[in-house]
């Protein structure tokens, strides 16, 4: 598994340490190293480090008569009796639950299609999948809205020809979701097809041969087979597309606004709201802090699981 | 007899097998071309519109070939808004970006591959965390401190804040510990001081992963839209994607206008993907190896 295991991975290389060990013992940093350094380090204390740890604090203050105070818990208190943050935070796991799973699936059925002796023309195939994923976020965002907006839209159109609709597809809330999962699953499918492929590649295909003379359908041979070899990399789509999926802006910003009704209101767009258009600093610093907290718990679960493969 | 009669059925069977592979490969090519088609419309759709005038849009029956306003929507678009020098400022600060913070990444992650010293494993570690960390919560505070420097409309507001990379630093460091410290040593024995070995030896042995770097840091700023939002309030000085979104939210959309300027603005990661095809998908894979 090229693909998971990193070939330098935390263990560094012995001829960085031992190269021309006898002149060189283990130095302090010098000069020359902090030169090197200095760039990185600089840019993290000032527009990382600062603003992350400021954040926590206007996390825990209020703002009365345009002075900060402490406020204790305040802030996290209000989140537990939002209501719209109660709909940000249910929407953004609603559209993770149902897309996340529904363009994973997708992204790996075409994956392994395109792997299939069967098929011609893969290079053409994996290009023209790969394509959305190069579209800039913002336009494919307009694209989507100006195909759906509308009674007359292009896609009611189409659809009128078969017989179907219209559907307002952006301003009924049920409809305005699957707008959103249709559109974020449209631009990363080939992406995650693309990290697929890479993973398929790295199975050695002696283990499927194997398979196929002990009689093993293929269908068998894929549950079997290469699901479980495939785990980390699918464990590794898994969690990126869902940190994606907790991210969420661009695309409700765009499409619908956060509406109709709240119903595609993000944590993000919720934050950028309470942020840049109420000004409430110190309650967007305790959303941001949520949505942190929440990304770490995501983070230290792949870890987990990452680990308990190993040790198996 | 019952040699025979194996070998008749060993036929049928393979005939079957053969039909059935036919007919599978067939139902696979359909899926994989509807597939194909759903992928490919939105973009031809794009592309068309922007040769339509605005009243085609919503047309019936729908516009589906290129038009004949392409003209006419260059000239609206580029003589009666900000679009070209909104176009200027996205290539300006995605480029400024991707060498700044290419450079940073690059002397940064040499330090860590090359150099021990104490604290290296602690710097690491920390910059690992701060790959989890999603940006959002840095928001506030970076829009106050643009603001209290008066940085508010400038390109540096954009590019700086967030030229500390951590995943760049992170692949840099990866790509430099493959090269090896003999190569560093023997330049140094010659006579040669640590920017010259880094600028003239390590860099050009690591090109690949500097050219993947490169791309990735491209994508990055050239999609980026929430930032430059904030910081960006002078409509001269947005970049396309701020400029866009814009005139997405005005009552009379102008949509021949609105979509030939979005098929312009996604015109520089089309064609760095196609000239630079490989490299983008290490650069996805480089992702999937942190």
């Amino acid at each position: 598994m090229t693909l998971t295991k990193s070939p330098v991975g935390t263990s560094t290389p012995p001829s960085s340490r031992s190269g021309g060990s006898s002149s060189h013992r283990k130095r302090r940093p010098s000069r020359r190293q902090l030169i090197f350094l200095a760039p990185a380090l600089v840019l993290f204390l000032v527009f990382q480090a600062y603003p992350i740890a400021r954040s926590l604090l206007l996390s825990f203050q209020t703002r009365v008569d345009g002075k900060l105070v402490w406020a204790g818990l305040h802030q996290y208190e209000r989140l537990f009796s939002d209501p719209n943050f109660g709909l940000a935070l249910g929407n953004t796991l609603l559209i993770l639950v149902v897309q996340v799973p529904l363009m994973l699936s997708i992204a790996l059925i075409l994956a392994v299609a395109l792997r299939s002796t069967y098929v011609k023309l893969k290079t053409g195939f994996r290009l023209i999948y790969f394509l959305p994923a190069v579209t800039a976020l913002l336009a494919y965002a307009i694209v989507f809205r100006t195909l759906l907006n509308g009674d007359s839209s292009v896609a009611n159109q189409l659809l009128a020809s078969i017989g179907v609709g219209p559907i307002d597809w952006l301003g009924d809330p049920f409809w305005a979701r699957v707008s959103l999962v249709a559109a974020i699953t449209w631009r990363w499918t080939g992406y995650n097809m693309v990290i697929f492929l890479a993973g398929l590649s790295s199975i050695d295909p002696s283990v499927r041969e194997a398979a196929a003379m002990d009689g093993a359908s293929a269908i068998q041979a894929f549950r079997s087979i290469t699901l479980p070899l495939l785990r980390p990399v699918i464990l590794f789509t898994v969690t990126t597309s869902t940190i994606g999926a907790l991210q969420l802006f661009d695309e409700s910003y765009i499409l619908t606004g956060g509406g109709p009704a709240g119903s595609t209101l993000t944590i993000v767009l919720y934050l950028y709201r309470t942020a840049f258009k109420s000004l409430d600093f110190g309650y967007a610093s305790a959303m941001a802090y949520v949505l942190v907290l929440i990304v770490m718990v995501i983070a230290v679960i792949q870890m987990r699981i990452l680990r308990t493969k190993d040790d198996e | 007899m019952t040699n025979a009669a194996s070998s008749i059925r060993d036929v049928k069977h393979g005939r079957r097998t053969r039909v059935s592979r036919k007919a599978s490969s067939l139902a696979l090519h359909i899926v994989l071309i509807i597939g194909g088609l759903v992928s490919l419309f939105p973009l031809y759709w794009m592309v068309v519109a922007g040769t339509r005038p605005s009243s085609d849009i919503y047309s019936a029956p729908p516009a589906l070939t290129p038009g004949s306003a392409l003209l006419a929507n260059l000239s609206r678009l580029f003589d009666g808004t900000t679009f070209a020098s909104n176009m200027a400022v996205s290539v300006a600060v995605a480029v400024l970006y991707t060498v700044f913070a290419g450079l940073v990444s690059a002397m940064a992650g040499f330090a860590l591959a090359k150099y021990t010293f104490r604290g290296r494993q602690a710097l690491l570690t920390v910059i690992i965390i701060t790959m989890t960390i999603p940006f959002q919560v840095t928001l506030v505070p970076l829009f106050e401190l643009m603001t209290s420097l008066g940085w508010v409309n400038s390109l540096q507001a954009v590019v700086l804040p967030f030229s500390f990379n951590a995943f760049g630093i992170f692949f840099m460091r990866q790509s430099f510990l493959a090269f090896p410290s003999e190569l560093i040593e023997a330049a140094r024995i010659d006579g040669a001081g640590d920017f010259r070995i880094f600028y003239r030896i390590a860099l050009p042995a690591i090109r690949p992963a500097l050219a993947v770097l490169g791309l990735l840091l491209f994508m990055f700023q050239w999609n980026s839209f929430l930032w430059p939002l904030l910081v960006l309030t002078e409509p001269s000085m947005y970049t396309a994607p701020v400029f866009l979104a814009t005139l997405v939210g005005l009552g009379q959309t102008d949509y021949g206008v609105l979509l030939l300027g979005t098929a312009i603005a996604t015109l520089p990661t089309m064609i760095l993907f196609l000239v630079f095809q490989r490299h983008f998908v290490s650069g996805i894979l480089a992702g999937a190896i942190k």
